[in-house]
């Protein structure tokens, strides 16, 4: 099976990208605590980027190299093309480390998120286009019995091309001059993206709880798919709740408050139906794949609350700006798309390799501490977050400055429990890379 | 008439949906008023991105924490041009020591006193419905654009 080792490349890198990225978040952390630590080799405004491409770089790769992993285990489905997957992988491995290089040096160009010199625009998205060559040519054929979660991965994949393309407009003088149009389509592309690659993720949770239950009517039923449309409508329209305080026309922030109250409920309701009804022995057979869907599920429980309050205008008058914000982000980065992308390469593993006894209580020991430190972490945001906006709506004659530094105590909690995040999946990460390096050669890899 | 059929015809109908939503969004300027970048503007928003200033500030919210939002620093009592001037080759805290010169600063000014003629963040004086939405101050009504 030599054609199945790309799929763990994406997986491998994906893993390295995650903890480089947490590496980059820590040293941002430690910027907040000792503000000239490191400064003038790395200042903030390179550590940042840095930690946000190697964060989205492990959601996506995870993402894709589970897809193609399971498109390629599929008996049913002939898989179009193993060059594309090789080409793909390496321009988005090439691509990476230019961008890293590029923020390394100091070369930006781009809106937030999307720092790199435009050029990069143009491998990013054929790499897009390569994986959806290969995923329509193999999926085609089969499209009339397709169940949800490829349609969710269909959608992923061309509207990720779309809005990241969005995403780039700017650069035409025709959007650039418009200020608060061009922030308002900045937000619009980059909110959809983000929903864009929750298809993939989404549809990669719905596809392993399908696989570990062995029970494949949820992923056809009508729930399913009034599921799915709802999470369309999402994507597409419900952008504008990023830009509430934007003074753009109050219909296209109306529009999105309205659909935005349907949000989140989707996953809650999909992962607790099949919770419900999932047999003990499987969960037994798959255990940490298992537990990390069901924290996965936790956390989308976590984050329908923060995010329905934060999507009503009122509230997000007050919590917009404030790590409110970044607390109901790293909820749902971490605790959600995380989470069920460790349960998607867990079973992964757990199906092409053998966990040993010993590796699965490292596994747990990791998921033990991982939860709790992020746990503390998110609730440190919030409180960050409360604090924040008691300072800006408060009437209080403290400059910013004078602010930061009274925040001092809850900066260094944050990293601390940052430290405790990187502990936990770091252990996690090891026992998987450690996995791969001694089967690699035994069993789907020979 | 098949369940993926359906499904087809369904998503036809959100992509023709998603375009005309699309096409007014881009082409429906009236809706973000009136207020353009002139080109020293533009230029100072080069400089901005080319320093990658936003990984630290914010502009109506958005952007890093590390720095304060300045929106309206323009306009702020106690702030202004020649805060902004002064500021920004400080190397001040965590800020990196930048070397803008004479003209870079003017240009960076520029784009600040000309976003700051959009709108107000934070909102202080917003308005709450009873249903939970926000009429926020629009700065270009008061400004009679």
């Amino acid at each position: 099976m030599e054609n199945n080792k790309y799929p763990f490349y994406f997986i491998i890198t994906a893993l390295i990208s995650l903890f480089l990225g947490m590496s980059f978040g820590l040293l941002g952390g430690l910027q907040y605590i000792f503000p000239d630590f490191i400064k003038e080799k790395l200042p903030f405004n390179a550590i940042r980027p840095l930690h946000t491409l190697f964060v989205v770089s492990w959601i996506l790769l995870a993402a894709i190299g589970g897809i193609y992993y399971y498109l390629k285990s599929n008996l049913n489905l002939k898989f179009y093309s193993n060059t594309l997957v090789k080409a793909h992988f390496w321009l988005f491995i090439l691509t990476g480390i230019g961008i890293a290089f590029s923020y390394v040096s100091k070369n930006f160009a781009g809106k937030e998120y999307l720092e790199f010199p435009s050029y990069f625009y143009f491998p990013i998205v054929l790499g897009w286009i390569l994986f959806g060559i290969n995923y329509f040519k193999s999926m085609f054929s089969s499209f009339k019995t397709w169940p949800v979660y490829y349609y969710m991965w269909s959608t992923g994949i061309v509207l990720m091309i779309f809005h990241f393309t969005e995403a780039h407009l700017w650069l035409l003088p025709y959007f650039r001059d418009n200020f608060i149009q061009n922030v308002a389509i900045q937000w619009k592309a980059g909110g959809s993206y983000v929903g864009s690659w929750n298809m993939l993720v989404y549809g990669t949770a719905l596809f392993v709880m399908e696989k570990i239950s062995d029970e494949s009517r949820y992923a056809t039923s009508k729930k399913a798919f009034f599921f799915y449309f709802l999470g369309l409508t999402n994507l597409m329209f419900g952008w504008a709740h990023h830009i509430y305080m934007v003074p753009t026309a109050p219909w296209i922030r109306y529009f999105a408050y309205i659909i935005s109250m349907t949000e989140w409920i989707i996953l809650f309701s999909i992962i607790y139906d099949w919770r419900k009804n999932l047999l003990q022995e499987k969960k037994m057979r798959f255990s940490i794949a298992y537990k990390f869907m069901i924290l996965a599920d936790l956390w989308v429980f976590l984050n329908i609350i923060v995010a329905l309050l934060i999507s009503i205008p009122a509230i997000n008058l007050f919590t917009h700006g404030t790590h409110i914000t970044v607390a109901h982000s790293m909820g749902t980065t971490i605790g959600i798309n995380t989470l069920i992308l460790f349960s998607s390469i867990t079973y992964i593993f757990n199906t092409a390799f053998t966990f040993s006894e010993r590796t699965i209580q490292k596994l747990k020991k990791g998921i033990q501490i991982f939860h709790i430190s992020f746990f503390l972490f998110w609730t440190t945001l919030l409180i960050m977050g409360m604090k924040k906006s008691f300072w800006l709506f408060g009437n209080s004659s403290e400059t910013f400055s004078k602010f930061q530094e009274s925040q001092h105590g809850w900066h260094i909690a944050f990293v601390l429990f940052g430290l405790g995040i990187i502990t936990g999946l770091g252990i996690i990460m090891l026992q998987l890379i450690k996995t791969f390096q001694q089967n690699k050669f035994k069993k789907h890899l020979k | 008439m098949s369940q993926s059929s359906k499904y087809l015809i369904l998503i036809l109908v959100f992509i023709c949906v998603f375009s005309i939503y699309n096409f007014i969004i881009y082409t429906s300027k009236s809706e973000y008023k009136t207020i353009h970048l002139s080109q020293k503007a533009l230029k100072g928003e080069n400089i901005w991105l080319q320093n990658n200033c936003n990984s630290c500030h914010q502009i109506y919210g958005l952007g890093g924490y590390l720095g304060p939002d300045i929106t309206n620093v323009y306009s702020r009592e106690g702030k202004g041009e020649k805060y902004i001037k002064t500021i920004v080759n400080s190397g001040i805290k965590s800020m990196p020591k930048f070397n803008f010169s004479e003209e870079e600063k003017d240009q960076l000014v520029q784009f600040f006193k000309e976003i700051d003629q959009t709108g107000h963040y934070p909102d202080a004086n917003a308005t709450i419905g009873k249903d939970g939405w926000v009429t926020i101050k629009n700065k270009l009504l008061e400004n009679g654009k």
